[in-house]
């Protein structure tokens, strides 16, 4: 059975059609690269994932359980085991790195009052272990205003890294980071996979891209333009394949 | 990764913020004191602050909420008169004092059912949402009673003590406002539901992303706003113990200015319930100060412009060199 599955799934945000008949599909303990370019529809793919939007048309199908997209939503996604680093960060830029971790997730008593001291520790732990801060100023307490973007990565990233998740989704995670961070992010896919986790990982560098996954996904304009598997493809005729799909839409337009 | 030194000084230009606006109440007071002895060194003005203060006040800590999660309310005004109203109403016709207390606070909460929908579900501004919301509020409560005023026979019964009583001769009221304050600290910067609320107000994606239902909380606030008022009319009512059509008028202006002035900015996710405390006091007294003076009721304005102004921009010089 796959983890996910997505059948003719189509979403469009007022005139604008995103996805037009998605099929897709993420196996268990399987990382699936995508690829494409920009306003493809990738990103708009995995919110629906993730229950920020739903679907206009088409199932989905998660751990084999239908997904009905007037109840589905993020908080439902996080306990069926999905964790989600956004492009877009989801960070607030005024409030305790401490909050940022824990947000929709409180530690709390029963009458919803946040265990502070608690948070904080494990906040500290993630930085240490997880995320692996070493400045002195490091503090669970700052702001995420004053970190470097880099930084900001490293903490949502960690944040994804801490609620043990089934499938763990990574939009262009390391489009921010140092090479050596880069290193660690790969690491940190495969450690997914040697857990025996999926993972779908969107960058628009292959070469990141092709030692971590197991199959890959193109997508073009809102549709699933090619599906490959790692061992029947070489990183050099990827490239060259999503050149000649762009070289196709080049011819179309 | 590592992470630049001057992080940890964060808390104490917070901090900053805070004394800084003690000072100048203080200096303000001593101000007072030193050009109207006789007033300002006894204790009854005092007393009188600490009774009429709270009206804004519980209003001032409602709309903090608000602005922390960078919405803005203008109907509160209104909605003190409406569902004062109510309870005069309702109390005047069946004598019962809880079902008037129920009526009007449910009356504030529905008010702010329908300006968070607007906002969220239909997506309107909440300053164009809660001025039209204003009018028609007002408009309501004028239509309903005719613009006669309504007085009430309050001062028999037990709920007076408690609305508008002293208790250890501290007049009653500012003790709600004292309550209320530590209460709503409490649920903003220890309860879930308030840092919600500052999420929302600093990046309402963001906060979708993780999962909380953001329509929902805007909502929430909205409808607290609503009750605050209704309550802080309940206490004006018990003080003056009648019901007049232009009750709450004049309100909205001190009411921003105490919130403003405590530091609380409109941008949102940031906000201090201590400094919406001070500022209340500030903007409370200013009125009585300034004509204790000598000075007449038209230097009130251009005073009280001034203290905005200067506060505000110390407020945001303070916060830009954090
Ligand atoms: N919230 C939204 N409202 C309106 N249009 C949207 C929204 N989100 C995405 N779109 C549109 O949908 C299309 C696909 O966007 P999407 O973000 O999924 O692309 P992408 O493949 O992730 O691109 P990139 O590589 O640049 O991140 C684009 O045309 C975009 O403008
Ligand atoms: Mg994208």
């Amino acid at each position: 059975m796959s983890l996910v599955e997505l059948k003719n799934i189509y979403k469009s945000f007022g005139g604008v059609v995103a996805l037009r008949g998605i099929n897709f599909e993420i196996g268990s303990n399987e990382v699936v690269g995508i690829l494409g370019d920009n306003g493809a529809g990738k990103s708009t793919l995995i919110k629906i994932i993730t229950g920020l939007h739903p679907f206009d048309d088409g199932e989905m199908y998660i751990k084999g359980q239908k997904i009905d997209p007037k109840t589905y939503s993020v908080k439902m996604a996080h306990e069926m085991g999905i964790e989600t680093v956004y492009q877009e960060k989801a960070l607030a830029a005024k409030q305790a790195l401490w909050r940022n971790i824990f947000l929709g997730r409180q530690i709390t008593n029963r009458f919803g009052f946040i265990k502070v001291k608690e948070e904080k520790e494990i906040t500290n732990r993630i930085m240490r272990d997880i995320i692996g801060f070493t400045g002195i100023g490091a503090n669970p307490d700052s702001t995420i205003k004053t970190l470097s973007g880099g930084e900001q990565q490293g903490v949502a990233i960690g944040r994804a890294m801490h609620f043990d998740a089934d499938l763990v989704i990574l939009d262009e995670p390391t489009i921010a980071l140092s090479l050596q961070e880069v290193r660690k992010v790969l690491n940190f896919i495969r450690k997914i996979k040697e857990n025996g986790k999926s993972c779908v990982y969107i960058s628009h560098n292959i070469a990141n891209v092709y030692p971590v996954s197991d199959r890959f996904v193109a997508i073009d304009r809102g549709q699933v333009v090619g599906n490959y598997r790692r061992e029947d493809i070489t990183l050099e005729e990827l490239n060259d394949e999503l050149i000649r799909l762009t070289k196709v839409k080049e011819g179309n337009n | 990764m590592k992470l630049a030194e001057s992080k940890t000084t964060l808390d104490y230009s917070r901090y900053k913020l805070q004394i800084g606006l003690v000072i100048i109440t203080f200096l303000i007071f001593i101000l007072f004191m030193i050009t109207s002895p006789d007033v300002f060194l006894s204790p009854r003005i005092y007393r009188s602050f600490l009774s009429t203060v709270p009206f804004v006040g519980v209003m001032a800590l409602g709309l903090t909420l608000v602005l922390a999660m960078g919405e803005i309310d203008l109907s509160f005004p209104a909605v003190m008169a409406l569902s004062g109203f109510v309870f005069a109403s309702i109390f005047g016709s069946t004598g019962s004092i809880i079902l008037g207390l129920i009526c009007s606070m449910a009356v504030g909460a529905v008010v702010g059912f329908m300006n968070g929908t607007l906002v969220t579900r239909i997506g309107i501004p909440s300053i164009v949402v809660t001025l039209g919301m204003q009018f028609l509020i007002r408009g309501l409560s004028n239509v309903l009673s005719q613009g006669l005023a309504k007085p009430m026979t309050l001062d028999e019964t037990i709920f007076y003590n408690l609305f508008a009583g002293t208790f250890l001769t501290i007049p009653i009221q500012s003790l709600w406002f004292l309550g209320l304050a530590v209460l709503l600290w409490f649920i903003l910067f220890r309860h879930k539901f308030g840092e919600h609320v500052l999420f929302v107000g600093d990046n309402e994606d963001a906060t979708r992303m993780m999962g909380v239902n953001v329509n929902r909380v805007k909502i929430m606030v909205f409808m607290l706003m609503g009750v605050m008022a209704s309550f802080a009319g309940i206490l004006d009512l018990f003080k003056m113990r009648t019901w007049w059509p232009t009750m709450g008028e004049g309100y909205l202006m001190m009411t921003m200015a105490a919130v403003f002035v405590g530091g609380t900015s409109m941008f949102g996710g940031e906000a201090t319930i201590f400094g919406t405390f001070v500022g209340a006091f500030l903007i409370g007294s200013l009125e009585a100060g300034i004509v204790a003076a000598g000075l007449s009721g038209f230097w009130t304005r251009l005073i009280y412009g001034l203290l905005i102004l200067v506060a505000v921009t110390l407020h945001t010089v303070l916060k830009k060199n954090r």
